[in-house]
């Protein structure tokens, strides 16, 4: 691990302006961080501590939820608040990591954390456009089981790790941001990018800018959500495909339906195609198939990972059915 | 650096980059807690941090100053094994021993978890009120750590008996 100095920020005030210094980078709980600064992947000069800001839950006036970006996953998985009005977000969290990390790891980091590709983590081996960009892909022709189906590019094909950033991008979540030059607020189906020619550039984040919180917007539809992963363990493992969705059904017709996919792109995969698919269709199994079947069209399988396609849709189905008979 | 380690107050000048197992290892003698992978993958170097568990191998010891630091080492009281130590020997949760602080450790920090109504993957009803813990839950909450020898079932007899079958 290269040398860094230390800070830890009291106010978000003192953060921002710590963390515009050259080399800054902000330390949550160091799940990811501290693991890829021993490889030697991450080298920041300075580490800003911002564990000590806010990690309140506050329930809002008009019904929704602010969440402090210094939050342990824990706290927000076990939450009353969460666990009634945002049960997917509850259960995605609960289907990350462990209990350990979950205890360590806070929710601006769970948003900030980097691709597990094991080619990105192989400094020694592997070229990787995300760690050395410009260098090239050994994921493209690789062990991409894996791996993106959908938004990948010729530079990259990594996918975002998070299970919780799955269900904010279903609950139609906020991001707070604050810099030197003040606050703004970003959708998280906004917040991650897809890799282009630039796969380093994960985040819409301006260098120094800071996630001061997540905002659940107050929407009925969430209390009818739920979080599906589909992975090669029981438990503590990441993804191959997960569902985040949740759905309004009245006398059998779709009134109003979110959904989000987990493992399959650079980033949360907001499936809009397939909302809008369904909105005012009847609730039937071959209607949410068809729907699935709209967004995956332009799924483009790897060598090792086509099964993710079929894998996605039977989930997406399964998870919308399930939603469906739990409201009856 | 000051730190409560196992209820004994310590202060220690190490470099930043320490992690809270080296500092546990390698400056305060404490050798319980075990470098299994050190990349938070195996749980063999879990804490209890404030009552939490914790990785340790993945937390940087500056960020845990003035906190309460439990390890395997300070669970005995007066010179007698913890409750659950005894049934680790007793139900043969273990052979080569090497995860055994981590699971000791990370059991007692579920079992609060989970007594304060934290819910987990496998909890039919995460909005209910209470959680009860059986073995499908033990194994869900403890899949953070691994033992290589396989002595999983001696592992979830000795929590079971201690946290289950007492309810």
């Amino acid at each position: 691990m290269n040398p860094f100095t230390y800070e830890r920020a009291e106010q978000a005030e003192d953060a921002v302006r710590l963390g515009s210094a050259q080399g800054a980078k902000f330390l949550g709980g160091g799940t990811n961080l501290v693991d890829l600064m021993r490889e030697t992947i991450e080298r920041p000069e300075s580490l800003v501590d911002v564990t000590g800001l806010s990690a309140e839950i506050e329930e809002r006036a008009d019904g929704g939820l602010r969440i402090g970006a210094a939050a342990r996953n824990s706290a927000v998985a076990e939450h009353r608040a969460v666990r009634s009005r945002y049960p997917a977000l509850s259960r995605a969290l609960l289907a990350g990591a462990s209990g350990q990390i979950r205890n360590m790891a806070t929710v601006g980091g769970n948003i900030l954390q980097r691709t597990r590709c094991a080619y990105f983590y192989d400094d020694d081996g592997s070229r990787c456009n995300k760690r050395d960009p410009g260098q090239g892909c050994d994921a493209i022709d690789g062990f991409n089981r894996m791996h993106a189906i959908l938004g990948a590019s010729t530079s990259c094909v990594a996918t975002h790790p998070s299970d919780m950033c799955v269900a904010l991008a279903a609950l139609d979540a906020l991001i707070h941001l604050r810099s030197k030059r003040g606050e703004r607020v970003v959708p998280l189906t906004e917040f991650h990018r897809l890799p282009g020619e630039t796969p380093q550039v994960e985040t819409v984040l301006e260098p120094g800018e800071l996630i001061v919180a997540v905002e659940l917007p107050a929407n009925p539809i969430a209390q009818r959500s739920t979080y599906r992963k589909v992975r090669d363990r029981a438990s503590y493992a990441f993804a191959l495909v997960s569902v985040a969705a949740a759905l309004d059904v009245e006398g059998g017709m779709v009134k109003d339906v979110r959904l989000a996919l987990g493992g399959v792109a650079h980033k949360p995969w907001r499936a809009f195609r397939a909302e809008a698919a369904l909105r005012g269709k009847e609730a039937t199994a071959e209607n949410f198939r068809a729907a699935a079947g709209a967004e995956l069209i332009e799924a483009k399988p790897l060598g090792y990972n086509a099964f993710k396609i079929e894998l996605a849709a039977r989930t997406i189905t399964a998870v919308l059915r399930e939603l469906v008979e739990g409201a009856q | 650096m000051r730190f409560l380690v196992n209820g004994q107050p310590v202060e220690v000048d190490v470099d930043v980059r320490t992690s809270l197992l080296d500092l546990l290892r390698d400056h305060l003698e404490l050798h319980g807690s075990k470098k299994g992978c050190n990349q938070g993958a195996c749980g063999a170097c879990t804490v209890l941090v404030d009552g939490e568990r914790i990785l340790s191998c993945l937390a940087l010891a500056v960020q845990y100053q003035g906190k309460e630091i439990t390890t395997i080492e300070g669970l005995e009281e007066d010179g007698h094994l913890h409750p659950l130590q005894e049934a680790f020997i007793r139900h043969d949760g273990f052979q080569c021993g090497y995860c055994t602080p981590g699971q000791i450790c990370s059991a007692i920090g579920m079992v609060a978890e989970a007594k304060r109504g934290m819910p987990s993957h496998v909890t039919r009803n995460p909005g209910g009120e209470f959680v009860k813990l059986d073995r499908d839950e033990v194994r869900e909450r403890m899949s953070g750590n691994l033992c290589r020898c396989g002595a999983y079932n001696g592992i979830v007899d000795a929590i079971s008996e201690v946290y289950l079958e007492a309810e």
